[in-house]
C-alpha cells in the first residue's frame, strides 16, 4: 500500500491464525461501513451521471435514463478544466518533488547523528497541517497581492512588469497547490531516505563515480517507493482540489479547475449530472494515470 | 538498478563495516543543503506566521490592512459569535467521526493483521480505494447518495461522511502497530489462563495504544481542517473551515486568526511534549543497556 510509507516498526512473523468467525465480526462492522457510505456513493454518482431533466420538471429534478450524452457535453464544455486540472496538478508535482527532495534527503540522510533534530524538523515540515489549508491559503493570497511588499518590490526591480498580477493567475494557483501538498512529499520521500545505507553512496565514488551518477543511479532508484508515495499523495488530492483555484483564493477568471465546476454545478446550479458526470471522469483518469505510473516506475507492490 | 536489487546489495554488505570517513575539511558543498533546509523551513512558516500575528491586528470588518496591535481579538474571540459556533460544530463533528473511525479502523487492522480469510485482496482494494479518491468526488458520491435517499443534510451527514475517510487512515496507522506486536506475549497470556477477553484488554490493547491514539489524532485532525466533504454534505450546517471559506469573499475576521492560532499552539506543543519524552525515554534506555 502507497501508504504504508508512512509506518516504520518491523514486521514479526505472524501465522494468521484460523478463526474466521472473529475475523468476520471485526471485520463486518467496517466493511458494511465503508461499503454504504463509499461504495454506494460511487454507484450513484454513476446513476445520477446518465439521469436526464424531468420533462416540465421543476429547478434542480432529474429522473433516471441512460443519457450517455451527458459525458460527451460535459467533455466538450469543460474539457480544457478536465486539461487544466491534471496540467495544474502536474506542475505542482513537479515542483513539490523537486522542492521536497533535497529538504528530505537532509533530514533523512544529513542529520542522522541527531535524531532529535530530525524529529523537530519533521514536525516543522508538518506544521502547515496544523493550522487551517484555508486561512494558509489566504495568508499567501495578502502576502503575494498586488499592493504587497513582495509584488512591489519584484516591480521596483524590473523583475515583474509594472501592470502584472501574481494573485488570480495559473502560477498562483500552482504556487498554491505546491506549498500545500509539500509535507505529503516530504514524509514520504523522508521515510525511504531515511534509511538508505550511506555506504553504498561510498562505494558508488570508490567506483570512480561522479557524485550525480551516484545519486542518479543509487540515491534515486533506492527512494524510488518513496518517490511514487510522495508522488501519489501529491498528485490526487491536487486534481481535485478547488480551494486554490476558486477565485476568493489564489484564482481568478479563466483558473477554474475541474474541483470548480463540480462544486459549482453540484451546489450552485443544482446540475447533478454533469457534477456526476465530471467527478466519474476525474476519479477514472486518476485511476488510470495511477495505475500506469506504478506500473511503469517498477514499484507495483506498492499498492 | 532496481529497487530490488538495490536491497539486495544493501543487504549483502552489512559486514564488517568500514572506517567512517573523516571529512578532513568542511567545504562549501556541506554547506548547501543546511542553508536550503533553513530557507525551506521558513517558508514553510511563512503563512502561520502570518496568520499569527494578524491575530493580534485591531481590525474593523476586513482583516488585511495591518492597523494597531492589541490582544483584545484573543480575549473576547466569541464576539464574533459565528467563529465560536462555527468552531464548537467542528469539535463536536471532529470527536464523533473520530471515536467512530477508530474503533470501526482498530477492529479492521487487528483483522488484517492476525487472521486468515477470503476476499483479503477486495477488502484491501475497498480500503485503498477511499485514499486513493479525490476528495471531491467522495463529497459528491455521498451528497448523491443523500439526494437520492432523501436524507437532510445536517451535522449527522458531515460526521458520516467524515467517519468514513478517516477510516482507511486508522487502519493504516493501526495496522502498522500491530504487525509489531510480538503475537508471543498474548500466547503468554491465554498459557496463564486468560480469557479471551482479559487477554485482549490487558495484553494486546495496552499494547496497541499508542498507535491508537495516534490514529485518534490523525483522524481528529484530518476531520477538523477538512472543507471540500464538508462543503458537500453540511446543508447550512456552518464549519469552522466552512466559516473561513464563505467569509473569504468579504473578509475573515481576526477572531478567526485567533482560534487557528490557538489550535496551531496547542497541535505544536502535543507533538513538541510527546518528541522530547520519547527522546529522554531512549537516552534512558541507552543508560540502561
Amino acid at each position: 500500500m502507497a501508504f504504508s510509507a508512512f509506518a516504520t516498526g518491523t514486521a514479526q512473523e505472524q501465522a494468521p491464525r484460523r478463526k474466521s468467525k472473529i475475523a468476520l465480526l471485526l471485520l463486518l462492522p467496517g466493511i458494511l461501513y465503508l461499503m454504504l457510505f463509499f461504495l454506494v456513493p460511487l454507484v450513484s454518482l454513476v446513476i445520477t451521471s446518465f439521469q436526464e431533466p424531468i420533462p416540465f420538471g421543476d429547478f434542480g429534478e432529474f429522473q433516471t435514463a441512460f443519457k450517455w450524452e451527458n459525458y460527451v457535453e460535459v467533455v466538450d464544455t469543460y474539457g480544457a478544466h478536465i486539461l487544466r486540472s491534471f496540467g495544474y496538478a502536474i506542475l505542482a508535482t513537479i515542483f513539490a518533488l523537486l522542492f521536497s527532495y533535497p529538504l528530505a534527503y537532509f533530514i533523512g540522510v544529513k542529520a542522522r547523528r541527531w535524531p532529535l533534530l530530525q524529529n523537530l524538523m519533521l514536525v516543522l515540515v508538518i506544521a502547515p497541517f496544523f493550522i487551517s489549508f484555508l486561512l494558509r491559503t489566504l495568508a499567501w493570497k495578502s502576502i503575494l497581492s498586488d499592493e504587497s511588499f513582495v509584488i512591489t518590490s519584484l516591480k521596483a526591480l524590473s523583475l515583474m512588469a509594472p501592470d502584472a498580477h501574481f494573485t488570480g493567475t495559473g502560477a498562483a494557483v500552482v504556487f498554491g497547490l505546491t506549498y500545500n501538498f509539500i509535507p505529503f512529499m516530504t514524509l514520504p520521500l523522508y521515510s525511504a531516505l531515511e534509511r538508505l545505507d550511506t555506504r553504498l553512496l561510498e562505494a558508488g565514488s570508490d567506483l570512480y563515480s561522479t557524485p550525480a551518477t551516484t545519486f542518479f543511479k543509487v540515491t534515486v532508484p533506492l527512494s524510488m517507493t518513496g518517490i511514487v508515495s510522495g508522488v501519489l499523495l501529491t498528485f490526487i488530492p491536487a486534481a481535485g482540489d478547488y480551494i486554490n483555484a476558486s477565485r476568493d483564493f489564489l484564482g481568478g477568471t479563466g483558473t477554474a479547475m475541474i474541483g470548480n465546476v463540480i462544486e459549482s454545478n453540484f451546489l450552485v446550479t443544482l446540475n447533478y449530472p454533469v457534477a456526476a458526470a465530471l467527478s466519474i471522469i476525474l476519479m477514472a483518469v486518476i485511476l488510470v494515470m495511477v495505475t500506469v505510473y506504478v506500473k511503469r516506475s517498477g514499484t507495483e507492490d506498492l499498492l | 538498478m532496481t529497487l530490488q536489487e538495490g536491497r539486495a546489495i544493501s543487504k549483502a554488505i552489512t559486514a564488517p563495516k568500514p572506517p567512517r570517513r573523516k571529512a578532513s575539511r568542511i567545504g562549501f558543498g556541506d554547506w548547501i543543503l543546511p542553508i536550503y533546509a533553513l530557507i525551506a523551513f521558513v517558508f514553510l512558516l511563512i503563512p502561520i506566521a502570518y496568520t499569527f500575528v494578524f491575530s493580534f491586528n485591531n481590525s474593523v470588518k476586513s482583516n488585511i490592512v495591518w492597523r494597531e496591535f492589541t490582544f483584545d481579538k484573543w480575549l473576547n474571540v466569541c464576539d464574533q459569535i459565528d467563529v465560536c459556533v462555527a468552531f464548537g460544530n467542528s469539535l463536536v463533528i471532529g470527536v464523533t467521526a473520530t471515536i467512530a473511525a477508530t474503533v470501526l479502523g482498530t477492529m479492521i487492522a487487528i483483522a488484517l493483521v492476525r487472521y486468515r480469510f477470503k476476499f483479503r485482496a477486495g477488502i484491501s482494494l475497498l480500503l485503498f480505494l477511499p485514499m486513493a479518491t479525490p476528495e471531491v468526488v467522495l463529497g459528491a458520491g455521498l451528497a448523491a447518495e443523500f439526494l437520492s435517499a432523501g436524507v437532510q443534510k445536517g451535522m449527522a451527514t458531515v460526521i458520516i461522511a467524515h467517519t468514513m475517510f478517516c477510516v482507511s487512515f486508522v487502519v493504516v496507522t493501526v495496522k502498522a502497530r500491530v504487525s509489531t506486536l510480538d503475537p508471543a506475549l498474548e500466547e503468554a497470556g491465554r498459557d496463564l489462563y486468560g480469557s479471551p477477553a482479559q487477554v485482549f484488554w490487558r495484553i494486546t490493547f495496552p499494547l496497541l495504544l499508542p498507535g491508537i491514539i495516534a490514529a485518534a489524532l490523525l483522524s481528529f485532525a484530518l476531520s477538523f481542517d477538512d472543507f471540500i466533504i464538508t462543503n458537500f454534505n453540511a446543508g447550512t450546517l456552518s464549519t469552522f473551515p466552512k466559516y473561513i471559506y464563505i467569509s473569504a469573499a468579504r473578509g475573515i475576521p481576526a477572531e478567526a486568526n485567533v482560534i487557528a492560532s490557538a489550535v496551531f499552539i496547542l497541535a505544536i506543543v502535543l507533538v513538541l511534549t510527546a518528541q522530547i519524552s520519547s527522546a529522554m525515554r531512549r537516552k534512558r534506555l541507552a543508560k540502561v543497556n
